[in-house]
């Protein structure tokens, strides 16, 4: 479907972004394991640096959950999506759905780093009527395969698009990427039942799992363990890997189907990754940092 | 008074339905454990793989429906009205409207259509609900005819759209000869100069016995169908209030919002004239359809003796 992008501001493809992009994938589909464990952490230093600069900018954003998830958006899409960022609408693509629709500042500038748009539109990130919303908007943003933002929305359209792929006969892969509080939301859990009674085997749901929601740990609030064994118990398989930690990530995505099964890879994080006194701290769930406190990020992530 | 014959709408959908999935592959169906009540059985049998059962979970039910838009199908979603609009609404909005997915979601039964069943079944305030959500249609159709049309429109129409099929039986009252439906468009089923009646849904034919009436009491009522809410056919609803002295809306929804709100909106900013918002306004007590309606007043004679009522020609 041909979708009208909304005024103040057409998001193009960054022709020369995609060619470094496909640069990259070139490099990777070929490189050992140590040279590929570079790229995926050169790249993912980049995009860290420009969401702490573009939230200090804004005033507004997620700090804290945009770096817990960077490495899981890295590895997708730095190493995993067949994707064709110059066609976002390419029927045969694999779709990323990104659950955790606050994360977006993380989203959008890894959606620049394959050049669905230019980076230095990053710069309008929650500026007046520009396409950059504080949440993701199919309409507004190439790339972005459903609005998101209300918590629980993901995976439902998630299980739509590996239903309507397969039915259509396409090979293309689905991956949705989740927060953990999230999986508070009960129709994730609906959804969750589905994709394992139709046998999706070309879904994977990776849960950025960094243990702390708005206000407290999930533990503390709604506790979500045996996570694992949820999902097991839900007819999934499931792999939980360092969620920092790209090749692992890399292996536990693309690893062959032991049958007709979605599977979860829980991904463990740290919230605020990256930066010493974000890690782990509830705090900066949104809490936007000061000019001192970018200085000292940037620093960090040099 | 000759009695007329009447149908269900869903088998003018479920019929439809299936003519148009055999010309075209990317049509399927979502459901919600509702294959009997959303009529699909014929669909299911010609088209196994394409009817996608979820059962009970209309969250997971509506979210899917955007996916497979996303994958390039064009999916009828159906369900009771309520359980589809009030357990879903968010999915509505965010994945659907907000998305702008090509997602056709059919309210199946709605209004009193579940008689005895109680509040919890009736879908009275979806029409408020989902006329307030933007880039989402909103259709009632009114017949077999109208619904036919509908369902072929929106299955040519990229994007997404409410359809409200009915249950209660109606008689035919699209004219014949003319299209049985024109999106954005109201549908002047009978002229008048005195007042007009503006109806959607099952309440249409209604409207058109209710102009019988006011005639034997010398009342010239002008009748229109509003088949599409939302966007409002706004210039049909001005010509009403400047050619008639009053407006009485009639839908089986609350006027709270559905098209009596839509029409006063119109009416007050542009033209206002006296008006009457008829349609439930309190939880249904017991009963069946047909007495639910009666109880509330959306009756030929309710409509007839709120008009005479607006017009100031009442006995009492």
């Amino acid at each position: 479907m041909t979708l009208t992008r909304t005024a103040g501001g057409l998001l193009l493809p960054d022709h020369d972004a995609i060619g470094e992009w496909r640069r990259l994938r070139d490099r990777l589909a070929h490189a050992d394991r140590a040279t590929s464990a570079a790229a995926l952490a050169a790249l993912a230093g980049g995009i860290r640096r420009t969401v702490i600069s573009t939230i200090h900018a804004a005033g507004l954003g997620h700090t804290g959950g945009d770096l817990s998830v960077t490495d899981i958006l890295t590895t997708l899409y730095g190493a995993v999506l067949r994707i064709d960022p110059a066609r976002p609408d390419w029927p045969e693509r694999d779709r990323l759905i990104l659950s955790k629709g606050h994360c977006s500042v993380a989203l959008y500038t890894t959606l620049t780093t394959c050049g669905f748009f230019s980076a230095d539109r990053l710069a309008t990130f929650a500026a007046p009527m520009s396409p950059l919303n504080g949440h993701p908007s199919r309409k507004a943003v190439p790339g972005v395969e459903t609005s998101s933002g209300p918590l629980g929305h993901g995976l439902p359209v998630g299980v739509g698009v590996a239903v309507g792929l397969r039915l259509r006969g396409s090979p293309a892969r689905t991956v949705v990427v989740l927060g953990d509080g999230e999986l508070q939301e009960g129709s994730n859990w609906e959804a969750a039942m589905t994709a394992a009674h139709r046998g999706l085997s070309s879904l994977t749901a990776v849960i950025d799992r960094n243990g702390l929601q708005q206000g407290a740990p999930t533990g503390d609030t709604n506790d979500l363990e045996p996570l694992a064994d949820k999902w097991r118990a839900f007819g999934w398989e499931v792999a939980e890997v360092d969620g920092h930690d790209h090749l692992a990530l890399l292996d536990a995505v693309t690893a062959p189907r032991t049958g007709r099964r979605p599977r979860c890879v829980i991904a463990r994080t740290v919230k605020g990754r990256g930066v010493s006194f974000m890690e782990d701290r509830v705090e900066w769930h949104h809490k936007v940092p000061d000019a001192e406190q970018t200085r000292m990020a940037l620093e960090e992530l040099r | 008074m000759i009695v007329e014959e009447t149908h269900d709408c869903r088998d003018a959908f479920a019929a439809e339905l299936v003519r148009l999935a055999r010309d075209d592959s990317r049509i399927v169906a979502v459901c919600n454990d509702s294959v009997g009540s959303s009529k699909l059985g014929a669909f299911a049998q010609e088209f196994p793989d394409r009817l996608i059962n979820v059962g009970i979970a209309e969250q997971d039910m509506v979210g899917i429906g955007a996916g497979l838009a996303n994958a390039g199908l064009v999916p009828f979603v159906c369900g009771a009205a309520t359980f589809l609009t009030a357990r879903a609404l968010e999915q509505i909005k965010a994945d659907i409207a907000y998305s702008l997915a090509n997602v056709k979601l059919c309210g199946m039964s709605p209004g009193l259509a579940y008689g005895a069943l109680g509040p919890t079944h009736h879908s009275t305030e979806d029409l408020s609900w989902l006329r307030a959500i933007a880039d989402l249609p909103v259709v009632v159709p009114a017949d077999p005819a109208q619904t036919s049309a509908a369902i072929r429109w929106a299955a040519e129409t990229t994007g997404p759209v409410f359809l409200r099929i009915g249950r209660f039986p109606v008689p035919d009252v699209s004219p014949p000869g003319g299209p049985a439906f024109a999106y954005g468009r109201a549908a002047r089923l009978r002229d008048g100069r005195d007042a007009t009646l503006v109806a959607t849904g099952t309440m249409v034919s209604r409207a058109l016995q209710a102009a019988e009436l006011l005639a034997e009491r010398g009342v010239d009522a002008r009748v229109v169908n509003v088949s599409t809410i939302s966007p409002l056919d706004r210039e049909e609803i001005i010509a009403a209030a400047r050619q008639t002295r009053a407006v009485v809306t009639a839908e089986e929804a609350v006027p709270t919002g559905g098209l009596g709100a839509a029409v006063a909106e119109v009416v007050l900013e542009t033209r206002p004239v006296p008006m009457r918002l008829l349609g439930p306004r309190t939880f249904a007590p017991t009963g069946e359809t047909a007495f639910l309606l009666e109880h509330f007043g959306l009756t030929a004679e309710g409509i007839a003796r709120s008009a005479l009522e607006v017009l100031g020609l009442d006995d009492g």
